[in-house]
């Protein structure tokens, strides 16, 4: 009888722990759209999310976010464009030709980039990054490809991770069905085994996209962070994590509301983010 | 009758453990050679030494020759050439996750060809030649996982038919499969007869009997007997031949 009630204490117990995370999630889409959602009512939706001008301090004050929803979107694509092709190719390598005394090394190496701060990794962008594309292609540095590739290398671990299991997971008899084809290594590693690890792979990539568009300090160090339409990759943009961030301090009113908005927009993207990873995930289950 | 493959004094180890015992056979061409006899008996890594599988598994060595066409596979001769010569069936059927087509196609590509009308002509003629064209024609697209476990088997005989090879290996390739497409199957092998050598490794006799014309038992890493498949089943001439197939043991 006492076992019984114990029991039951505990399971309560990890059901408050449980709700405790969901409620977490809950109370922050609550705040969000009951303080985002009136002020985009307010602006105007086509104005907010079209607006090509973001001046908040101007009589009439102008909130439109186009420019970081675009800036937010081309720094990500450009994270993913040097990122995704890097990543897999390094998870290819960690699971089928690495030597394992070099894969001792190289795996924890890899790991490691996971947990450095990003603000340290802003640090790195600027000290190191920006200088460089300074003096190679001119102007300021502080750019659309200075983000892209500080994002690139941020979201390295999360792509080679979540690929190098799918890869791992795939059965061993597609590569010995193609190499009993007379395949070669590579051939049966890239035209078998990494055809049959697309779901994984593609989750990979969208998990990275996440982590991407989230980033902000990192982001903020070195994208020049200039409210306008972004005009190149070597010219600064501000994404929308930056938005929030840079006039968080300072703003009131509207201004205040709308920038809690943007956060909504960010939210909204994240969500999306999340529905194609689990879609991703469940195909790759079936298959 | 001309000799397809010659095994000569073939030792193998998996670390320290001894596999195949001084292994001596000439396995002839356009006939098909069955080896039979209980789980362990190394019959499946004989098979899988004559198309260099074996080279996978960590820790396993050989000694002795394997001759094709009197070239010694573990010498010069370039491994995925072996392989294109040799083919090689699974006992479960493993075609790639990708569509009928491009699971035929894949062989052929590897091997260089990327003329389309050409590639088509091999995947109809493989397909054909493998007894499952009929059942496919309409879906070449399909996902290959889509189907049975013996269409799959067959897509996978089509597949290895696909790059021409000489020789064809059959891991007791009917084994995960229902009887009526075990059936199929063993048409199919005698249908293929004529066109290439067979060595199918099965654990099941009455299969030796119907599909081989030779047959070798395995014991222990060694083979015991091989002789013509109706000779060995009526009058073995080994006691431990006759017990096995007489059901005594194994």
């Amino acid at each position: 009888m006492k076992s019984a009630i114990k029991e039951k204490a505990f399971e309560i117990l990890f059901l408050l722990a449980a709700l405790s995370s969901t409620a977490a999630v809950l109370l922050i889409c609550v705040f969000l759209f009951a303080n985002g959602v009136p002020a985009m009512a307010e602006i105007g939706w086509f104005d907010f999310l079209l607006g090509r001008n973001w001046s908040p301090q101007d009589v009439p004050a102008s909130y439109g976010i186009l420019p970081m929803i675009l800036g937010s979107i081309y720094v990500t694509a450009g994270a993913v464009i040097i990122g995704v092709p890097i990543g897999i190719l390094t998870a290819v390598y960690l699971a089928r030709f690495c030597p394992p005394r070099l894969y001792r090394r190289l795996k924890p190496a890899v790991d490691l980039l996971a947990g450095i701060p990003s603000v340290i990794y802003g640090f790195f962008g600027l000290m190191v990054i920006v200088p460089l594309l300074r003096e190679l292609l001119g102007g300021t540095g502080n750019s659309m490809l200075a983000a892209s590739i500080l994002l690139g290398m941020m979201i390295l671990p999360t792509v080679i991770g979540i690929s190098e299991a799918a890869i791992r997971a795939v059965p061993e008899s597609y590569y010995e069905g193609a190499l009993a084809l007379g395949a070669s290594h590579e051939r049966a590693v890239f035209f078998a085994q990494l055809p049959a690890a697309r779901s994984g792979i593609m989750a990979a990539v969208v998990l990275g996209v996440g982590r991407a568009i989230g980033e902000t300090m990192a982001v903020i160090m070195v994208a020049g962070n200039q409210a306008r339409m972004p005009d190149g990759i070597l010219y600064g943009v501000r994404t929308l994590t930056a938005n929030i961030v840079t006039e968080m301090g300072y703003a009131a009113d509207l201004h205040r509301e709308a920038l809690i908005a943007t956060g909504v927009v960010l939210f909204v993207f994240i969500l999306l983010i999340n529905l194609c990873f689990s879609i991703l995930n469940r195909r790759g289950e079936r298959a | 009758m001309m000799n397809k493959i010659e095994i000569k004094n073939v030792n193998l180890y998996y670390d320290k453990f001894q596999a195949l015992k001084n292994v001596n056979m000439v396995v002839p061409e356009n006939r098909i050679t069955a080896f039979i006899g209980p789980s362990g008996c190394g019959k499946s890594t004989l098979l899988k030494s004559l198309n260099r599988m074996n080279d996978l598994i960590p820790g396993c060595r050989i000694q002795g020759e394997v001759r094709l066409d009197d070239e010694n596979i573990y010498g010069e001769m370039d491994v995925n050439q072996l392989r294109k010569r040799v083919g090689m069936v699974f006992q479960k059927p493993n075609p790639f996750p990708m569509s009928i087509y491009d699971n035929i196609a894949y062989g052929p590509k590897t091997h260089g060809i990327r003329n389309r009308t050409e590639l088509d002509e091999i995947v109809v003629g493989s397909l054909q030649a493998a007894a499952i064209w009929d059942e496919v024609k309409d879906r070449l697209k399909k996902n290959a996982l889509s189907l049975s476990g013996g269409q799959q088997q067959r897509i996978c005989i089509a597949r290895a038919l696909a790059v021409e090879p000489e020789v064809l290996l059959m891991d007791e390739p009917t084994s995960a499969l229902d009887p009526i497409s075990t059936a199929k199957i063993e048409d199919l092998v005698l249908e293929l007869r004529n066109t290439y050598t067979i060595v199918i490794v099965t654990h099941n006799m009455q299969q030796a009997v119907r599909v081989s014309d030779r047959t070798a038992f395995f014991l222990l890493g060694e083979v015991v007997e091989y002789a013509d498949t109706d000779k060995l089943f009526s009058v073995p001439r080994d006691k431990r031949t006759e017990d096995y197939i007489t059901g005594r043991f194994g």
